[in-house]
């Protein structure tokens, strides 16, 4: 009876908490330019096959590294212009949408589950255990997060599969130590005391009590590694240790694309400046969220 | 303050230990043995392998070989790769002058430019220059810096001529070398031009390597400032008539600078990611370069050797912040 009574009261009050978000996440123009980007964005992932024009992988032969449409040779039928074996930009871009979109995700949500779940069970545990968790997070941070992840890629095996969990690992520990910091700080505060008297079991103490209190700087931290991941994705595919050929990932397109820098612009401007808005645009949602979610910013 | 250098030291040894763990780690998790990936293609009979394991301890249990590895890594032995049959170590110390001399001018521009541009920034909160500036900074910080180095080279070398692609020095040069950095070496050599060769060379991959920094640094200083600025003794500083450079530089700013050093501190790692893209791109042969170029080699004792080195290195910059930090700030030593 009393878990109804709570739920109802908690979705009277959930509205009222995203209304008031939203009131501070719109002040910043930035930020919702950022989330109109990156809503496009989403959108052209999903409906990549819908809207490009042509197969990312088809090979048009007798139309190599022709220019946009606006440069002196190019035709409207290729809008962005073909690559060094006849394959249209734009569905190539448009199609790079998705394999983005789908790193960010990926990794977000393996590098923030695990990341979470270990961050609440350090703040939880013995001084012991939360030392050694901690350590062990120092140790993968003492490497450069790109130079582990290529590491691990060598290990793994250069694919875009194991790239995204070579990510994944990399960035967790900036998770770990986030939800602990909060955990921490939220552990001495008078409502935790209340509700461990009143008797809640550790599993709803953590989960329940403490954790929601303690979302808003990993939601940030979300957004934030969200768009390093698409920034690492394609370093290591420009690198030739993420997705291969003829995956039309951005960072893969960027490295088939060197060796024709001076001869075609078109080849090597497009794929890097896909890359740049998605990055730009997470960036500034991230920012905004950043000033909407963080209390000590909203007095001033 | 020594107790709290302690502190900070008893927590380096065991990052120290787990760091060593993991890249001895590293050899034996690959698939397939360590004798099998160095014989390569060309396979290695039977009885070659028995006696190759012996001669590099594969056979020995795992605790063992541990042992020696750590042994050997405290006196500066780190094996040798399996390419060049050089000692890790000294290959590793040959190139690494040349990461150091392009990352030093890579840090000193992101300061140079990023400290000025957070600061205007923050005076003028709101306004124009602020916005014009915080958002060229989160550009930067969004840059796909191996993109950037690619249209660099279409613009400043290829349509403008201005700069060389790849090296450090133009191939006309050859002199003794000094110290390992090109700016001083071609300048002890005393041949005409060849100094303007080697910072000719270094303009791109500084500029490409120094761009996050930047923006990281403006950002920071920018958010230090408004922090800093809006306390009161900067109203009194105000107050009592002193200039508005006087109050912004030197009250507001020297106050900014803690957390700003830090980032400074911290973005070695990041820098050191910077390289390997970097230097990948210019061919610029530091240890970025060398990491990957290894990693595709499969010279597994040169990636093993280069993790641990760079990761040590990261460590002990990061040591040395923190050190520092409590040095500046009485209070953090308190905690």
């Amino acid at each position: 009876m009393t878990d109804v009574t709570q739920a109802a009261a908690e979705t009277q009050v959930r509205p009222g908490r995203l209304s008031e978000f939203w009131h501070y996440f719109r002040e910043n123009r930035g930020a919702v330019f950022g989330l109109w980007v990156f809503a496009a964005f989403v959108a052209v992932a999903i409906f990549a096959d819908f809207i490009a024009p042509y197969n990312p992988t088809e090979q048009f032969r007798d139309h190599l590294l022709q220019p946009p449409f606006w440069e002196e040779g190019g035709s409207t039928a290729y809008l962005l212009g073909t690559d060094a074996v006849g394959r249209d930009m734009l569905s190539r871009l448009l199609h790079g949408a998705r394999y983005s979109f789908y790193v960010g995700v990926v990794v977000v949500l393996i590098s923030a589950t695990g990341g979470i779940l270990i961050g609440l069970f350090a703040g939880f545990a013995p001084k012991w255990v939360d030392t050694l968790i901690m350590r062990v997070m120092d140790i993968i941070l003492a490497f450069p997060s790109l130079l582990l992840a290529l590491v691990l890629v060598a290990i793994l095996g250069p694919s875009l599969t194991n790239a995204m969990i070579a990510i994944a690992i990399v960035s967790q520990p900036h998770y770990v130590r986030l939800t602990r910091a909060s955990v921490m700080s939220e552990l001495s505060k008078d409502y935790v005391t209340a509700s461990r008297t009143t008797g809640a079991g550790l599993a709803r103490l953590m989960f329940i009590t403490v954790l929601p209190n303690c979302l808003s700087p990993i939601i940030v931290q979300g957004a934030l590694s969200f768009s390093s991941a698409i920034l690492d994705a394609a370093a290591l595919g420009f690198l030739g240790m993420g997705a291969q050929p003829p995956t039309p990932e951005w960072g893969t397109m960027l490295a088939e694309a060197r060796e024709f820098i001076l001869r075609a612009w078109w080849v090597v401007t497009f794929p890097g400046l896909a890359i740049l808005i998605t990055v730009l645009a997470i960036n500034l949602m991230g920012d905004g969220l950043r000033d909407a979610l963080d209390p000590k910013l909203k007095r001033s | 303050m020594l107790k709290y250098f302690a502190s900070r030291l008893l927590t380096f040894l065991p990052t120290f230990i787990g760091v060593t763990l993991i890249s001895f780690a590293f050899i034996r998790v690959l698939p397939g043995d360590p004798i099998t990936v160095m014989a390569g293609e060309r396979g290695v009979d039977p009885a070659r392998y028995q006696e190759l394991l012996q001669q590099f301890g594969f056979d020995q249990p795992l605790i063992v070989q541990y042992w020696h590895y750590i042994v050997g890594v405290l006196h500066g032995d780190l094996g040798k790769s399996f390419v060049t049959k050089k000692p890790v170590w000294d290959e590793f110390f040959a190139l690494f002058p040349a990461t150091l001399e392009l990352s030093i001018c890579a840090m000193f521009l992101a300061v140079a430019l990023g400290l000025p541009a957070g600061v205007i920034a923050a005076v003028n909160r709101g306004k124009f220059f602020d916005r014009a500036l915080m958002s060229t900074a989160l550009v930067g910080y969004s840059m796909p810096i191996f993109w950037w180095a690619l249209l660099l080279i279409i613009v400043m070398s290829g349509w403008l001529g201005l700069t060389p692609v790849s090296g450090r020095i133009s191939l006309l040069f050859y002199f003794p070398r000094v110290t390992g950095f090109m700016l001083i070496d071609s300048l002890l050599s005393g041949q005409k031009g060849a100094f303007t060769s080697a910072v000719s060379h270094l303009i791109l991959p500084t500029i490409v390597l120094g761009t996050i920094p930047l923006a990281v640094i403006a950002r920071q200083t920018r958010s230090a400032m408004l922090e800093v600025l809006s306390e009161d003794y900067i109203r009194t500083a105000r107050a009592k008539g002193l200039s508005p450079y006087g109050v912004n530089f030197v009250h507001a700013l020297r106050n900014a600078m803690i957390p700003v050093i830090t980032v400074i501190g911290l973005s070695v790692g990041t820098l050191l990611a910077g390289a390997i893209l970097t230097e990948t791109i210019f061919s610029w042969p530091g240890i970025g370069k060398w990491m990957v170029d290894s990693i595709f080699r499969r010279d597994y004792p040169v990636v093993q050797g280069g993790l641990l080195l760079i990761a040590v290195m990261v460590m002990i910059v990061n040591l040395t912040v923190d050190v520092l930090y409590g040095f500046i700030n009485p209070k953090i030593r308190k905690r």
